[in-house]
């Protein structure tokens, strides 16, 4: 059951229940509609209930003034105490319920927040997946890197020279090399259409067998079985510059015409990328590394931008479902954008003493409870 | 449940490490023993790796521990005088740091090209580098001694440049991965992208 609803997600099964797709569709997007609705609404009224709870604190006799900068907020159980000893419960009560204490262990009331954004999101990409499904229109803007593989392959089986892929020094857990590989299926599968030989040098064992798979797959699906040679995914070395020495070496003696870097890059970006524009390569790089964009983005001719390595998987395949996805993550880039908006708007109004504590108080709340800042 | 995962990663990395080792000696000896061009190099990957993993499997040179010192084998292979340590402290490291010491005139040689001023942003770069340079320099802290510290060139890149320019650019950036990351990470837990395994359908 579960593996079917998997493929059924997946568009493995072209379901012919359109009603019952339709009616899962309406379903989700109320759902997600109403979790918008809730993450809207909370924002003022967690304010406004934080607020008439500050000032009946400092209404009552016999409790100390606080100003607004003694509020303090003990924990996202939206009580705003004046005090650590007023908020903070007898150390033995807790001891006496366990079932309330595993719930705390399991559930920290801190990351609720997060949460809902999460889930904000999840629910955005999959909703826009399925208005894909459906055949509503998705408009990706052209990635000029991505454009330009067939371009760099087609050019380096013009000059018969061999392409280069270096999937980073990561291993198979960490999410960008993952996307590398995908682009590596994608650059396989041009090279092998033109029956050119793609080097795939990797730092670690499991992307070597990943990689293997995915070049012989894409071989296959091009038409080409025989283009596929074990020798040109190889494994070098775990050590970072020995690794830097065989691929700049490689790079040096065979003179690649194109070179592909995509994944998680530390030091080695500028070693590897200046050393394939010394031998005039074409030159297209992805990284999600921030601190190693400039590099590349300095000595390649195309650079994937951060979440471009991500999306590249999705653009490449061009299947309505994938491009759907990164919809709904424009939709989550909306909301941080409508986060920051009335973060700036709200420490703004701060400055404004005449309009008393409730600027201070929402921008409390959104930035130690909402975005769970201390 | 996170420490679970990353054990059984690491034993299955452990397990693919050996396909690694045996796919480099294939390879270095297929090339060897047909005497491709640059074979020789391929003899001493071959020897480093052989007297590698016979020094660390044997832990030669390696001393006695106190608490066993009943047990030649009870110390780490990596301690000192080891053969190993020999290894890492007078062939590894001198090589890695000349690697990367390498880095330094790849960086001259990306930054003349990168900030030569072709275009508006490249100009715009251009600038905003030779502010950075200065201000991070006594150069900068010369020239701008007249205009007090307030205007000077380490304000303007500390306060203006680095904080909010660059911060501002770096945040984005950030928030663009993380938005990729979740969805790029719920395509691959429903399936919808299968392509790093090797086929797409």
């Amino acid at each position: 059951m579960g593996s079917s609803h998997l493929e059924w997600l997946s568009g493995t099964v072209h379901s012919s229940s359109g009603n019952a797709l339709r009616s899962v569709w309406r379903w989700l997007n109320c759902s997600l509609a109403m979790m918008w609705v809730l993450a809207i609404c909370s924002l003022p009224l967690t304010a406004i209930s934080q607020a008439s709870e500050t000032i009946a604190l400092q209404e009552t006799p016999g409790v100390p003034s606080t100003t607004q900068s003694d509020v303090q907020f003990e924990s996202s159980s939206d009580v705003v105490t004046p005090s650590a000893e007023m908020a903070t419960p007898p150390a033995n009560e807790a001891a006496d319920n366990p079932l309330e204490d595993t719930a705390s262990k399991l559930f920290s009331e801190k990351r609720f927040w997060s949460l809902i954004l999460v889930l904000a999101v999840c629910f955005s990409v999959l909703i826009c997946t399925f208005r894909a499904r459906m055949g509503a229109k998705v408009y990706v803007r052209p990635i000029a890197g991505l454009k330009a593989i067939e371009e760099a392959v087609g050019r380096a089986t013009e000059m018969g020279r061999p392409v280069l892929f270096v999937p980073g020094i990561m291993d198979l857990n960490e999410l960008q090399t993952v996307a590398g590989l995908s682009v590596l299926s994608s650059v396989a599968k041009e090279s092998a259409a033109y029956e050119n030989n793609v080097h795939v040098p990797t730092a670690r064992s499991l992307v070597m067998t990943a990689a293997r798979e995915v070049v012989q797959a894409a071989c296959i699906e091009a038409g080409k079985p025989d283009v596929y040679n074990d020798d040109s995914v190889r494994y070098i070395t775990d050590e970072q510059f020995a690794y830097v020495a065989e691929v700049c070496g490689w790079t040096q003696r065979e003179k690649p015409a194109a070179c592909f870097y995509m994944g998680q890059f530390f030091a080695e970006s500028l070693l590897l990328a200046e050393n394939g524009n010394s031998v005039g390569a074409i030159q297209i790089a992805g990284t999600a590394e921030s601190s190693q964009l400039p590099f590349f983005v300095a000595s390649c001719d195309y650079t994937l931008l951060g979440e471009e390595l991500f999306a590249a998987s999705a653009y490449l395949s061009g299947e309505p479902q994938q491009l759907g996805s990164l919809q709904g993550q424009d939709l989550g880039k909306a909301l941080a954008v409508t986060l920051l908006l009335v973060g700036c708007l709200l420490i703004t109004l701060v400055q404004f003493k005449e309009l008393g504590p409730y600027p201070q108080i929402a921008y409390d709340v959104l930035y130690h409870q909402i975005l769970g800042r201390d | 449940m996170s420490a679970v995962v990353e054990s059984w990663f690491l034993i299955l990395a452990a397990i693919a490490m050996l396909l690694g080792g045996a796919n480099l000696f294939m390879h270095h000896s297929n090339l060897i023993y047909n005497q491709k061009p640059g074979w020789g190099y391929s003899a001493l990957t071959l020897a480093g790796f052989l007297v590698t993993l016979v020094a660390g499997l044997l832990k030669l040179g390696v001393p006695l521990t106190p608490q066993f010192p009943e047990y030649a084998w009870a110390g780490n292979f990596e301690d000192q005088p080891g053969v190993i340590w020999w290894l890492y402290e007078y062939i590894i490291k001198p090589s890695t740091s000349t690697m990367f010491a390498l880095l330094s005139f790849f960086v001259a040689s990306a930054a003349f090209r990168a900030f030569r001023a072709k275009s508006t942003e490249a100009a715009l770069l251009l600038v905003t580098a030779l502010v950075v340079l200065l201000g991070r320099s006594y150069a900068g802290t010369i020239l701008s001694a007249p205009v007090g510290d307030a205007y000077s060139f380490a304000a303007l890149t500390d306060f203006v440049i680095m904080s909010v320019i660059n911060t501002s650019g770096q945040r984005a950036i950030v928030i663009g991965i993380a938005l990729g990351v979740a969805a790029t990470s719920l395509r691959i837990l429903l399936g919808m992208d299968r392509s790093y395994l090797g086929a797409d359908e």
